[in-house]
């Protein structure tokens, strides 16, 4: 009979003590396409068309991306002909604005400003979430359960899943927001105490995009409940939610603003 | 009507209402197996095909019923079937007459929808409702308890709302509520054009996005008449071992943290987390998502040398199941646990590991080869008992078996193109494709015009074994339940689409 516990401390510590040291485990994840807007040719509009979510639009001859609607399916890194669309590791998206997530070349953000710093403080150090599956694809619930694998090791942040939405912080919402789903989300939403903080998880959660529309599609969290932390993704992978979920509880500075990755 | 295109790989039987039954009947009684039942509008007329493969012969055959949305059902012969004549009532609008379970199946109670998204008419409108508890067949006694379980449940899984009569710890009657998360997939496809679709097979089941993606872009290659080059087909099977290989680690680590085995599961999600990281390394994608096109892959893939990658997982995990087995604790809680006798996985239509753990001996990557399995040398291991432990040890068996193509399969990469030159035909074609997930059978069934897609049906393995399932728990007790559940490997999403 194997002696699991002795077998178990024999193989000693798998968890990376990323983001303080230690890798990230995402080694070649590529993430969302960076723009470098000088390459890009006027009135050209492949990109446009290759996407498959409509994440990007012309607007007087240039592109406009939002990443609330990108999957990382990498088509308009491989149809743009100036290379102006290139793959990058940029998957740390989560944001505070839904509007962090759309390029903009004009920079200026002074949305730091009013962060919600009592209630952050309040959980800076541990945090509950109740996560609700509303129809996704499950590859979300996949990554969301590898956090707590030995090599993420949520629980050494100081960060817990708990069954009951009574006892949670954060309702971490993955899928487009099905219609049976749709009174459910909010009923668990109702059920959590105050201050409670929404986290919109993955391209789905975030946009709908790109199961939006149809007879039975949805758009995603906008209009249906507060948002507090967008994180586009298809999947978001665990590195991704992990920066999301420190951004949260703000251990973490934000990288995307105007839908530019900080270097 | 001469639209139809003949399908690849089948012997196609017209059959009217009338026949039906006999005919269905003929083929149970040369051993067919029906595999799936979709049905299509080619113009305004109603078809309805019934596919089913034979004993010892990759041929399938493929009943077609023509000119009628009104059909006998076929549920009481045929069980399997049930569901999905009860999936045509709900989304194509069609009539199933003397059917035992005539309700809906994929619109909840308190739930309506225009008109039918997959009828004559097609899709217009948006499905619209309150939540309602299901009606459930009363169980009346004494000391019976109802606990309705879900759809929010706890941890962190997938939506669906489990309804339990029992005592103490007896469970009477168990009912699985799904298609929660239905969100008419099949009908996304419509209008597509079918060379940039794959990212929507992708999308169906996270968890098997590459056996997705290949299934579909083979039945459009079907369709296409398109040849993939060798090095793509060696790659697609490194691909969708890569998939097998993560999720089979996954199931391993789940079913040790129901038998409480708190090492054991952690280090099943290790191994998992593991086998993700080298895909995300090899591929860009931990989930494998990207790559596959109509006519091979998007890009090469530097995979020679796969094999010393691997080391590490192949030594760790060989120990992993090794302890596993020798562990009396979590093997007394498979033994007789949620039995699954060979006559009901056959009749309800159970796949992969688990008709494998109740003695039904098919693979389709053997049966039916595919992508380069032809060239590539595995076992099928199958086991009689149909018990947790069985359905366990076909998992176990699996995985070395995955392990072993990954390293003949990338031993065996010679240079060469990832991807066929073709043209778009013109008019009117069908394909099917197919891939042995590492959940079972999954087969894509498309018809196209002019390059866009006209009618996708997807198959997929949970589709099947959720239907499976239940069998296995009314009768037993709440203590195994979690393990019984664990035991089939089952996602939701596949199965609601």
């Amino acid at each position: 009979m194997p002696l699991w516990t002795w077998t178990g401390l024999k193989a000693g510590k798998a968890a990376t003590r990323w983001p303080q040291s230690g890798p990230d485990g995402q080694e070649g994840v590529l993430g969302m396409p960076r723009l470098d807007i000088a390459a890009c040719r006027s009135g050209c509009d492949l990109c446009v068309e290759s996407c498959p979510t409509q994440a990007i639009h012309q607007v007087d001859g240039e592109p406009v991306i939002d990443y609330g609607r990108c999957i990382v399916c990498q088509r308009c890194v491989e149809e743009c002909p100036e290379g102006a669309m290139q793959s990058s590791y940029d998957w740390a998206f989560g944001v505070r604005q839904r509007s962090d997530l759309i390029w903009s070349a004009a920079l200026e953000s002074a949305e730091a400003a009013d962060l919600r710093k009592r209630i952050a403080a309040s959980q800076r150090r541990s945090l509950h979430i109740r996560h609700v599956d509303a129809g996704s694809c499950n590859a979300c619930e996949s990554e969301i359960s590898a956090l707590d694998n030995p090599f993420y090791n949520l629980h050494r942040l100081g960060i817990f899943f708990t069954p009951s939405p009574r006892f949670a912080d954060l309702l971490m919402v993955t899928g487009p927001v099905t219609a049976p789903m749709h009174d459910v989300l909010l009923a668990t939403w109702e059920a959590m105490p105050e201050p409670r903080s929404v986290m919109a998880t993955g391209t789905c959660a975030v946009s709908g995009a790109p199961m939006d529309e149809g007879y039975a599609g949805g758009s995603g969290l906008e209009g249906i409940l507060p948002v507090d932390i967008w994180l586009p993704g298809c999947p978001p992978n665990p590195a991704a939610l992990i920066h999301a979920l420190l951004l949260l509880v703000e251990r973490m500075p934000q990288k995307v603003t105007g839908g530019q990755y900080a270097q | 009507m001469n639209m139809h295109s003949p399908m690849n790989n089948c012997s196609i039987r017209s059959v009217t209402a009338g026949q039906l039954a006999a005919v269905a009947q003929e083929c149970l009684d040369q051993q067919m197996r029906f595999l799936m039942a979709w049905h299509d509008w080619e113009g305004q007329q109603c078809v309805v095909r019934y596919l089913l493969s034979q004993k010892d012969n990759p041929e399938f055959v493929l009943l077609e019923l023509r000119g009628t949305d009104t059909i006998p059902s076929l549920a009481a012969l045929v069980p399997l079937l049930g569901w999905y004549e009860r999936e045509m009532q709900d989304l194509g609008g069609l009539h199933f007459t003397g059917h035992p379970e005539p309700f809906p199946l994929i619109i909840h109670e308190g739930f309506s929808i225009p008109q039918p998204p997959l009828g004559i008419n097609g899709s217009s409108g948006h499905l619209s409702g309150l939540y309602q508890p299901p009606t459930m067949p009363e169980v009346q006694g004494d000391q019976v308890q109802d606990l309705y379980w879900g759809p929010v449940r706890a941890d962190v899984v997938e939506t669906g709302e489990f309804h339990y009569s029992y005592i103490g710890e007896a469970i009477l009657h168990y009912h699985p509520r799904l298609f929660f998360k239905h969100r008419g997939m099949e009908a996304r496809f419509a209008g597509q054009d079918a060379q940039r679709s794959v990212y929507l097979a992708e999308r169906v089941s996270g968890v098997g996005s590459a056996c997705h993606a290949l299934a579909y872009c083979q039945a459009v290659e079907n369709a296409w008449g398109i040849e993939v080059p060798p090095r793509a087909q060696l790659l697609r099977v490194i691909l969708v071992e890569l998939e097998r290989l993560y999720n089979h680690f996954h199931y391993f680590g789940q079913l040790s943290k129901t038998t409480t085995l708190k090492v054991g599961a952690a280090t099943g999600f290790l191994m998992e987390e593991k086998v993700k990281q080298l895909a995300g390394e090899l591929t860009g994608s931990r989930y494998l998502r990207s790559l596959l096109r109509v006519g091979g892959l998007r890009r090469d893939l530097q995979a020679e040398h796969l094999a010393h990658a691997l080391e590490p997982i192949i030594d760790e995990g060989e120990a992993y199941l090794d302890r596993l087995q020798q562990t009396a604790t979590h093997l007394d809680r498979l033994m007789g646990t949620g039995v699954l006798s060979p006559s009901a996985a056959f009749d309800q239509g159970a796949t992969g590991p688990v008709a494998r753990a109740s003695g039904l001996d098919r693979d389709l990557r053997r049966d039916h080869p595919y992508a380069a399995y032809h060239k590539l040398r595995f076992n099928v291991p199958v086991r009689q008992k149909g018990d947790a432990m069985a359905r366990s040890d076909v998992r176990g068996e699996a995985l070395r078996e995955a392990i072993a193509l990954l390293v003949q399969a990338s031993g065996r990469l010679k240079a060469g193109p990832v991807h066929a030159e073709f043209d778009v035909p013109g008019g009117a074609q069908q394909g099917l494709g197919w891939a042995e997930t590492p959940r079972g059978t999954l087969i894509y069934a498309v018809r196209i015009e002019d390059g866009r897609l006209q009618r996708v049906k997807i198959k997929s393995p949970s589709f099947s074994n959720w239907r499976v399932f239940p069998l296995t728990v009314h009768g037993t007790n709440m203590m195994d339940y979690a393990i019984n559940e664990a035991s089939f490997g089952l996602t939701i999403a596949g199965c609601d689409r």
